[in-house]
């Protein structure tokens, strides 16, 4: 049946063939990566600002080159491991903290089905023809996977603090768990008012409902919860209680040095750019253009354009504002944003079903 | 509590806007004190002569032994000092030297004071130990007879840099014209930094705009 490498790849899988996806899945691979090194050096440079310094500005023309530098650092760095660790949850930990950004980001389409120069062939298989995602697949349960993967962000970090054999990294692991785990439920919440509106869960028709009007508009409660919530599921100031440099040791990823603390930093900045790009598929319009009028401009650039903004805002309050104490932590997710979103859920429900 | 988390954020942007207050040396330098204590000069009167007369009390006087005078008699045809005796090597070790100033102190002819110089660090350690060469101060009319003129040393350029503000270190020039020579290979230091003098940032704290 299949006879070679090439006719593999010619497999139609959906409405694509399987070399489509593994392009796109390259592209997206690197471009996502390339975007998380250079938040790094986005954060300094706001943060020395805010701070009236310099930040990196040696290497390279503005200091461009940092990140490179930092990854040549990282990876010649010795590798020390605790003696007492299980050698295979040390691994799987730091591993799964990008992977799981990845993974959600691959459901999250940047432009508009079928926008593009290029005609890609698809196969006849597939229900869409002619049609050329620009997300790696093109799911119709988009947000229900998305939802699934960011969870799986937890395992990297409750590994990663349970393998090492350390009570720091433990005590860190354990917060880090809860904190996710309170705080996706406000975060689900939260999206679930944009489901009401848009009846479906396949963000490029999410998406595609907003030309009427942006959902920020139409739930601004709802973004506000999200965005909060993203805060917390990304473990940045105000909620980086999991890693709080000023009161732990490091949290989950103590014991980790080298580039394996390197692909927890990481995992951390692409799960920004995850975040920020659900945010603006579901809040912002994703691909869609501010007014109608400045459509010449392409709807990937569109959607990168506002994850950028929201990426700022997250750097910005990190310096901002300082650090909740952890039971003022449990107690905003499960008892204001919670209720927030369930309150807004009703609303929404009951706006939506008498105007039906 | 909203207004006062808005209150952060719209700080934290403003400043955002300000120029950032960090001194980017070393291509920004700021200039020392006046009576800053950093590397040893010696000095010359006005005619040219050293005021170093070779009696070694700096050497006495020196808590940490660093300093060594090797003194020679002038010849008073073509004298270098205008005493008895000139100082024939003049060599003070930095790494030992505590920068308390006491040589000066000792000297009765004001022939060694305590330079603007403060970087000091070497990636070869011979090069700590500085000569009568690296301390004397440049003369514009020195009669090349009277020994070795000297353009790399801390006193060097002494009287130029007098103009543009009490105490520039000239090192960065120092480097770029040791460079490749002197005997040995380039090395690290060498030409770690950019050879372009330093801009003189005003001695003034900057102020908050």
């Amino acid at each position: 049946m299949i006879a070679n490498w090439y006719d593999f790849l010619a497999t139609p899988v959906g409405s694509d063939y399987l070399w489509v996806f593994a392009i796109k899945a390259v592209v997206v691979l690197l471009g996502l990566a390339t975007i998380a090194a250079y938040l790094t050096w986005a954060e300094r440079k706001v943060s020395a600002r805010i701070q009236l310094r310099f930040g990196p500005n040696r290497v390279g023309p503005f200091g461009l080159l940092q990140p490179l530098a930092d990854v040549v650092k990282l990876l010649f760095k010795e590798n020390t491991a605790p003696s007492g660790r299980d050698r295979v949850l040390y691994l799987v930990g730091p591993s799964l903290a990008g992977a799981a950004a990845i993974f959600a980001f691959s459901a999250i389409p940047i432009g508009a089905p079928g926008y593009g120069p290029v005609p890609v062939p698809t196969a006849a298989t597939g229900a869409v023809a002619n049609q050329f995602h620009w997300g790696i697949g093109h799911l119709n349960v988009g947000l229900l996977f998305i939802l699934g993967m960011t969870s799986l962000g937890v395992y990297s970090l409750f590994l990663g603090g349970w393998s090492a054999n350390s009570k720091y990294s433990l005590l860190g692991g354990l917060r880090s768990s809860a904190q996710l785990i309170s705080y996706e439920m406000a975060v689900s919440f939260a999206l679930i008012g944009v489901i009401i509106l848009s009846g479906s869960v396949d963000l490029e028709t999410i998406v595609a409902k907003q030309q009427q009007g942006w959902f920020i508009v139409m739930q601004p409660l709802a973004f506000f919860l999200y965005f909060i919530g993203a805060f917390a599921e990304t473990n940045r100031l105000p909620f980086d209680l999991p890693e709080a440099e000023t009161e732990l040791v490091a949290g989950y990823h103590t014991e980790y040095s080298s580039m394996r603390f390197g692909f927890y930093f990481l995992g951390e900045y692409l799960n920004m750019v995850t975040v920020c790009s659900i945010a603006t598929a579901l809040f912002l319009g994703g691909w869609l253009p501010i007014i109608p009028q400045l459509s010449f401009i392409p709807g990937p650039l569109w959607f990168l354009g506002k994850v950028f903004v929201l990426l700022f805002i997250m750097i910005w309050v990190r310096f901002a504002w300082p650090r909740l104490r952890y039971d003022r932590l449990m107690n905003l997710g499960w008892k204001v944003l919670l209720p927030l979103g369930l309150i807004n859920i009703v609303i929404t429900g009951a706006i939506v079903g008498l105007r039906a | 509590m909203i207004r006062e988390l808005a209150k952060g954020l719209t700080f934290t942007l403003r400043q955002m806007f300000n120029k950032p207050i960090t001194i980017q040396y070393p291509e920004e330098q700021k200039p020392v004190t006046p009576r800053h204590r950093g590397r040893h000069i010696l000095h010359r009167y006005d005619n040219g002569l050293e005021k170093c007369i070779g009696c070694e009390l700096c050497a006495g006087a020196c808590p940490v032994g660093c300093i060594y005078v090797g003194s020679a008699e002038n010849d008073p045809a073509n004298p270098v000092s205008p005493g008895e005796r000139f100082a024939e090597r003049y060599e003070i070790n930095l790494m030992r030297c505590i920068y308390c100033g006491y040589c000066a102190e000792a000297c009765p002819t004001e022939a060694i004071t305590l330079g603007p110089r403060f970087d000091l660090a070497d990636y070869r350690r011979e090069r700590t130990v500085v000569t009568k060469e690296d301390l004397l101060e440049a003369w514009p009319n020195f009669d090349q007879s009277k020994g070795p003129v000297n353009t790399r040393g801390a006193g060097a350029d002494q009287r130029q840099q007098k103009a543009k503000g009490p105490g520039i270190n000239p090192r960065v020039a120092w480097e770029a014209e040791d460079r490749g020579h002197g005997g040995d290979a380039p090395e690290p230091g060498d030409g770690g930094i950019d050879i372009k003098p330093p801009t003189v940032i005003d001695p003034e704290p900057r102020t908050r705009a």
